[in-house]
């Protein structure tokens, strides 16, 4: 440590020049790439004039779908940053052989693997999995907005926030070394003494407040404001997997948010919580991490369970074979994701009867998931099937997921995860679920709804491009890895002994690149739909013959989402309107009572990251002024009484006959 | 909205009948959802709780050759300071009972000595974490004393941000009144404000009484 005056510890605390890595060529470049784009960013939106644009119709929205489609600007962005981080990887593994060191110093190579962890799951899969949800679930129970708008945005924002808090980690500082659920002591005061645990808590406790507040928002949401008819064993299966999505979350969350407290009380403080002395427990702390971690990874497959049903019955132009039994199959996961979170450390040697317990109720897991296999197969079976794109990620995504589900059922037989514990199988176990269940969904799902968010479709030819480069880069990215877990190879490895096991990791990198492509094509797809959006349009808001209500409004939808509250006849409803001939009414409009926007979030969003920072590097002034200033704005916020307004009934009208007028013209 | 649904019968084949959309909707009361989801927030609140007494219920033996319960506690501080807090919910009683009665002035009356009550929690509640750590019983001494400092600070916390809450809303009625949007917002303070009752008689026999008994 450099001495410093007393003058600048107390204004900068621990901040020094020293901690801007200079030294790290890599991210020296990083940032330039970063810095450059985002003045060119800058100054694109400052040159069309499109900041006040953005700032009135999107970051102070409380439109449900705006907000929705910023969760999943924000999850791709950091798609982005998170697979940046997976390439490094596979690189340095690929290379780090025959006495060679690779290209990563034990520093950098800890951070990456840390980051790549954390981010991808609170940060890439959280916002596209909510923000899928946040757009389709209004819309699919016939309501206007979700149940609490204003808290909706500030939910996005402070989601955004924690983001940002990660992103200045890597220019400022450093990030954890810790892996990505940062276990003490490791994570301790003692072992981990620079500021990496400290982003990593602060990040994740502002998004986490985020998250919190979002899942109470979708569950309310869910329970009040289902349009007149939409009985609960009426929902559409999206909805159904959303809801305990979201009470996993409200149930959940606030463990996280505990155990991460008590993490930084050991550390600020200087408590005894998960300390090595004076009485502490570390594995208290992996219990109560899992007690969230676990039910975690539930609360992002299923929403991706959801879309999948969706998406097979409408592509098979059925209606979903055995749906009472997809609901209780959703429900009983919701429950046992709680009764299982031992098995991942088994190795704790907490004894037979323990690990049995926890070893049975994982396998017992597979029965409902195996039954949903079955229900979406059987609504296959004799129907029509088109295979456009989200069904074509369906079949892949049935095709890889079982084979995930088998290696985790194998993983919780207890004595056989006592060989592959920590392991690269158990890495090539989480990613084959994670990707080929949850990010599979969420292509579904993006190819899916796309025309209902944009009014046009993806295009067809680089969207399957990337679908293969996808499903084939993942296979020869994981399946190297299963093998080297079962030689016993560990995970989060720097550098390697054995010559004989290069091959492998070489395989896996060309499987990364696979995806690479993958990751490039989808972009690229996303450029070619915008420029070609003529050619792609949809008119009828209904692009796959759809069977549930958000395709019986406009594509985008208007901002009231339905000009008449529908009624619900039948789980497919749309369907059902189609069936009997439902027309749509023309007039008759009423005045529409909608939320206004605000810009409250926006700054309680900011002042957060302001106080993460303080909190962070020490600077206590920054902390307790931005702690009050948050204060001051959430207070200030509850003196506004006027929240909302009334769209008057002739904009409704001139905007439906705007519609009437192009149904028309597209016949 | 009712009538809607009666007469969608399913069974109905007759499809001239079924209703499709309401013409007419009733106005969805503005903050119609705010008591579940303040339900909600407040057993997610409970959560945080929940791993807090866990944690003590592992950690609460853990004395690290330091001073136990029955070395610190005095139960008939404790005992004052239960009453002041359970007096507090008592008086929030009264002031919705004023408030369900239309009454501004009492309301605010009631409301306000609740704060005082609730202030009169927090002043003994310092004064006996000042005293343990005067005597070498801080937070950082053993695993048992990190415990009993965050489960007993987090609900001070939490008393502290309700009192803020209750100025903030004396504030709102003085200016507006008991409009709707202002008793709900009473009536969501009243759940936070009872709901920490519950968790600090939780908090007394769990961890004062019982620890006197180890």
């Amino acid at each position: 440590m450099p001495d410093t005056s007393p003058l600048l510890t107390a204004i900068f605390g621990r901040l020094t020049l020293e901690s801007i890595p200079i030294h790290e060529p890599i991210l020296i470049v990083t940032f330039i790439v970063v810095a450059l784009g985002g003045l060119g960013l800058v100054y694109t939106l400052y040159r069309y004039k499109l900041w006040g644009f953005l700032w009135r119709e999107w970051f102070t929205t409380v439109d449900h779908k705006k907000i929705g489609i910023m969760y999943m600007v924000l999850g791709i962005v950091m798609l982005l940053r998170g697979f940046a981080d997976a390439v490094m990887m596979r690189l340095q593994q690929a290379m780090a052989f025959n006495g060679s060191e690779g290209y990563l110093n034990a520093h950098h190579y800890d951070q990456i693997f840390t980051a790549h962890g954390v981010i991808m799951i609170f940060f890439v899969a959280m916002p596209l999995v909510t923000g899928l949800m946040n757009f389709v679930i209004p819309l699919q129970i016939g309501a206007r907005d979700v149940s609490f708008p204003f808290l909706n945005n500030f939910s996005f924002w402070m989601t955004a926030a924690g983001a940002v808090i990660i992103m200045i980690s890597l220019f400022i500082g450093e990030f954890a070394q810790t892996g990505w659920l940062a276990y003490p002591p490791l994570s301790g005061i003692q072992y981990s003494p620079g500021v990496g645990v400290d982003y990593y808590i602060w990040g994740l406790q502002v998004a986490g407040v985020g998250t919190t507040l979002s899942g109470i928002n979708l569950l309310v949401t869910i329970v009040k404001m289902r349009a007149p008819g939409m009985t609960m064993m009426k929902m559409p299966v999206f909805t159904w997997t959303s809801l305990c999505t979201n009470v996993l979350i409200v149930a959940t969350f606030p463990v996280l948010t505990a155990v991460l407290v008590l993490l930084s009380l050991d550390r600020y403080v200087g408590t005894n919580f998960f300390t090595n002395d004076f009485g502490g427990n570390p594995m208290m702390y992996v219990n109560l991490i899992w007690i969230w971690g676990h039910p975690e990874v539930y609360i992002l497959i299923l929403p991706a369970f959801g879309i999948f049903s969706e998406v097979v019955s409408t592509f098979s132009g059925k209606r979903l074979f055995g749906y009472t039994s997809m609901v209780y199959a959703t429900v009983v996961i919701t429950i046992l994701s709680y009764l299982v979170w031992l098995h991942h450390f088994f190795t704790m040697g907490s004894g037979a009867s323990v690990n049995s317990f926890f070893g049975i109720t994982t396998m017992i897991i597979s029965i409902p998931t195996g039954a949903k296999i079955f229900n979406w197969l059987f609504t296959m079976y004799r129907g029509r099937i088109r295979f456009e794109l989200p069904m074509m990620w369906t079949v892949a995504f049935m095709l890889t997921f079982v084979i995930g589900g088998m290696t985790g059922v194998m993983l919780a037989i207890p004595p056989a995860d006592f060989v592959l514990h920590n392991s690269l199988f158990l890495v090539a176990h989480f990613h084959n679920v994670i990707i080929g269940g949850v990010l599979f969904g969420l292509f579904a799902g993006i190819n899916y709804w796309f025309p209902k968010a944009f009014g046009f479709k993806l295009d067809d030819f680089w969207g399957k491009l990337s679908f293969w480069f996808w499903v084939i880069g993942f296979w020869v990215a994981f399946a190297p890895l299963y093998v080297l877990g079962f030689m016993g190879v560990t995970r989060r490895l720097r550098v390697f002994e054995d010559p004989s096991l290069q091959i492998w990791f070489q395989i896996a990198a060309f499987g990364a690149f696979l995806v690479a492509c993958g990751i490039a094509c989808f972009l690229v797809q996303i450029a070619v739909s915008i420029w070609r959006r003529d050619s792609l349009r949809d008119l009828s808001g209904d692009p796959w013959n759809g069977r549930t209500l958000e395709w019986a409004t406009s594509s985008p939808p208007p901002d009231y989402n339905f000009a008449f509250t529908p009624v619900i006849h039948d789980n497919d409803a749309f369907a059902d309107m189609k069936k009997r001939g439902h027309k749509r009414p023309l007039e008759g409009f009423r005045a529409i009572h909608m939320p206004s926007n605000t810009a409250t979030g926006i700054y309680i969003a900011g002042l957060s990251v302001a106080l993460a920072f303080g909190l962070i590097w020490y600077m206590w002034w920054l902390a307790a002024l931005s702690f009050v200033g948050i204060l001051a704005v959430s207070i200030a916020h509850t003196f506004n009484y006027h929240r909302d307004f009334h769209i008057p009934a002739d904009t409704v009208a001139a905007t439906e006959a705007t519609r009437t007028k192009l149904l028309t013209a597209g016949h | 909205m009712a009538s809607a649904v009666n007469t969608a019968n399913p069974a109905d084949t007759n499809s001239d009948e079924l209703v499709f959309y309401l013409q007419d909707e009733h106005e969805h009361a503005e903050g119609s959802s705010t008591a579940l989801g303040f339900w909600v927030y407040l057993m997610s609140d409970c959560l945080i709780f929940a791993i807090l007494f866990a944690i003590y219920g592992v950690l609460g033996s853990s004395y690290a050759a330091g001073p136990g319960p029955q070395d610190l506690f005095e139960l008939e501080l404790v005992a004052i300071n239960t009453a002041m807090l359970l007096f507090s919910s008592i008086t929030y009683g009264f002031a919705m009972l004023q408030m369900d009665k239309g009454n501004v002035r009492t309301t605010q009356l009631w409301l306000a000595i609740t704060g005082v009550f609730g202030l009169a929690f927090l002043g003994i509640e310092l004064y006996e974490f000042h005293h343990l750590i005067e005597i070498g019983a801080t937070p950082q001494r053993s695993a048992f004393l990190s415990a009993f400092f965050t489960l007993v600070g987090t609900h001070g916390l939490h008393v502290t941000f309700g009192i803020i809450w209750l100025v903030t809303l004396m504030v709102q009625v003085n200016m507006h009144g008991l409009i709707p949007a202002n008793r709900r917002r009473l009536m969501c303070l009243s759940m936070f404000w009872h709901f920490l009752d519950v968790i600090w008689i939780g908090v007394f026999t769990f961890v004062y009484l019982m620890g006197m008994l180890r």
